[in-house]
């Protein structure tokens, strides 16, 4: 026969192993829901006008970045970016004839803020969700270190911080958290920036060649040219359905 | 037991050595590691991926002793939970060295995150683990038909944990090398080959050093299902190339051609994939040859040659292809440093020592174990 303490036991754990995955189901489904009312910032990038832009001039889409952002220079395994440049070719491989003239443009490549982002459906404690606006946001103080979304990301969009960044900072922002070693970090598409109304620090920096919107707005500028003209998007095939298009 | 002894004092040291080198990840960071931006798994997450293998197999005990009361597996079943127990507490270890901000692990449990695989992962493998201690709590005390009960629950767990881990990589639209439905009952077949091999292994030396029986022909038994698990191993392995080398899906055949023959002199997993695979080739051919398989000596090295080999297949060598060359195209190979292999080299010594506990001090309950 069961002691008392052996029934209580198997009772608890009979009960949780119920309600338990029924509260999760519950969960799950209530994530799906969400609001089409909510702006959707996206970024074009106007392949030709970037390509005549000076390499300084695209070197500055970078640096900003890296100055709006604390972001060290570490040479090596442990570097970390949020935005780089990139052959055309590297990135559309599928896209271009070996000989293409435009293979050899500089383009400016970070995360894509995916509508179905495969690194915010791997975090296992939610220190990476995609915002209401969607955008793609990390939570650098929740975040456990444990690397799972760079191995989901299709785009090595994000950097992990092998070691302490702030030896590799030449002058901090104070407006903006410096992170610690052991956390993931990407482009947050400057929403610290677009909470106070204004454009990704990138696209201000680039003279035009890279357009900020709201992709759900019709009016917008941003939606104009995507409803007129051919674009590219990085993997689309994937079906992670990225909000940073190339203009070609 | 003065081989006990022995064992102790070679133990020790290296996780006295495991323990230093961690000191030293934790002062300076995951930068001491070989892992970088482009490889950011390494060796951590391939033992881990191993000895979930290893403690899901003890499955292929616990369901014939207990679902079908096969006799000869009396002794081995309770090695077996032990063993389970050994390798969750291992793979924990692997997993809490793994991370970067190891002072936040339990933001698992305070902020779940339900469309996670880790998540999930998590909670079999606590499940599972709390079963085996439960499982072997209760033979020990004597209450066996309670030990069956939890021994039988936890045998579609044992599945799961493999499966769920399967999981974590083969969920992954980005990593075209892991993408493959195939990945979750290769690693079952695996699992059960390496657990198999194992367990002969440690059968064996618990039957040499202590008193507990074991009968050769439960270990003999063994061998056959490590074989049959490592038949089925290989040929799902061999199906994997096939289907993406003959469909010649570019993004499946780079990582397959790096792990054959290296892509433009970046080659440091392809002797190791040969080795693999030829260890277990052979392991097959010794173990399916009665003479051979009867053999003690050969029954040990084949048996020997089955964990090594699945240890690489399962480990760095399921890992780390799928990160060379990275989705944006980059090659950058990846190679464990020495204080990685220090801190693998301390859990592996501190799983191996809980072990020999653990039988140690089972083996002096022989009257419980004759009355199961």
């Amino acid at each position: 026969m069961l002691s008392r303490r052996e029934f209580v036991t198997l009772t608890c754990s009979a009960i949780l192993s119920f309600s338990l995955p029924a509260w999760m189901v519950q969960k799950v489904l209530a994530s799906f829901r969400e609001s089409s009312e909510n702006p959707k910032w996206g970024i074009v990038v106007d392949v030709s006008k970037f390509g005549r832009l000076s390499y300084e001039e695209m070197l500055k889409v970078v640096e900003v970045c890296r100055r709006e952002h604390n972001i060290p220079v570490i040479e090596g395994k442990d570097r970390i970016h949020w935005i780089w440049l990139s052959k055309l070719s590297e990135i559309f491989p599928k896209n271009l004839s070996e000989k293409s003239r435009l293979g050899d443009v500089l383009v400016p490549v970070f995360c894509n803020h995916c509508e179905n982002p495969p690194c915010v459906k791997v975090c296992p404690t939610g220190a990476t969700f995609k915002r209401y606006d969607g955008v793609v946001e990390q939570d650098y103080h929740r975040c456990i270190g444990c690397r799972y979304c760079m191995a989901a990301c299709p785009y090595g969009a994000r950097s992990f911080n092998w070691r302490d960044p702030r030896p590799y900072i030449e002058l901090v922002n104070p407006e903006f958290p410096v992170r610690t070693a052991g956390v993931v970090e990407k482009c947050n598409m400057c929403s610290e920036r677009i909470d106070r109304g204004m454009m990704p620090a990138c696209v201000e920096a680039s003279k035009g060649a890279m357009l900020f919107g709201d992709i759900n707005k019709l009016e917008s500028e941003i939606a104009e040219i995507l409803n007129s003209d051919v674009f590219l998007r990085c993997k689309e095939y994937l079906g992670t359905e990225p909000k940073v298009y190339y203009l070609l | 037991m003065s081989q006990f002894r022995m064992l102790v004092l070679c133990l020790v040291p290296l996780i006295l050595a495991g323990s230093i080198a961690y000191y030293f990840q934790l002062t300076y960071g995951l930068t001491v590691t070989g892992m970088g931006r482009e490889v950011s798994w390494g060796l951590y997450i391939s033992n881990f991926t191993f000895l979930v293998g290893i403690a899901a197999s003890a499955v292929i005990l616990v369901l014939p002793y207990y679902l079908y009361s096969y006799r000869e597996f009396r002794s081995l079943a309770l090695l077996g939970e032990i063993v389970a127990i050994c390798a969750i507490v291992m793979c924990m270890l692997f997993i809490l060295v793994d991370l970067g901000r190891v002072d936040r692990v339990l933001n698992i449990i305070r902020y779940p995150s339900y469309t996670s695989v880790m998540f999930y992962d998590f909670i079999v493998l606590s499940t599972y683990l709390l079963l085996n201690i439960g499982v072997v709590t209760f033979i020990l005390k004597g209450r066996s038909e309670i030990a069956k009960l939890l021994a039988v629950v936890s045998i579609p767990w044992a599945i799961s944990i493999h499966t769920v881990t399967a999981f974590i990589y083969s969920g992954l639209v980005a990593r075209s090398f892991w993408n493959t439905a195939i990945l979750a009952p290769k690693f079952l077949a695996s699992a059960f080959a390496s657990g198999a091999s194992m367990m002969i292994i440690l059968g064996m030396i618990t039957k040499k050093y202590t008193g507990l029986k074991i009968e050769n022909e439960a270990l003999l038994k063994l061998a056959e299902i490590g074989v049959f698990a490592m038949v089925c191993n290989l040929f799902l392995a061999g199906v994997e190339i096939f289907t993406s080398m003959y469909s010649a899906n570019p993004e499946h055949v780079t990582h397959y051609l790096y792990l054959f023959f290296g892509i433009e002199n970046y080659g440091n997993l392809t002797s190791m994939w040969w080795i693999s695979v030829i260890l277990g080739l052979a392991a097959v051919i010794l173990l399916i040859i009665p003479t051979t398989r009867r053999d003690k000596v050969f029954l040990a090295i084949s048996s020997t040659f089955i964990l090594v080999s699945v240890w690489m297949d399962k480990g760095l060598l399921l890992i780390v292809p799928a990160y060379v060359p990275s989705p944006t195209g980059l090659i950058e190979e990846y190679t464990p440093t020495i204080l990685e292999i220090l801190i693998s080299a301390g859990i592996w010594a501190l799983g191996i020592l809980l072990m020999a506990f653990a039988i140690r001090s089972v083996s002096r309950y022989k009257f419980v174990l004759y009355q199961r």
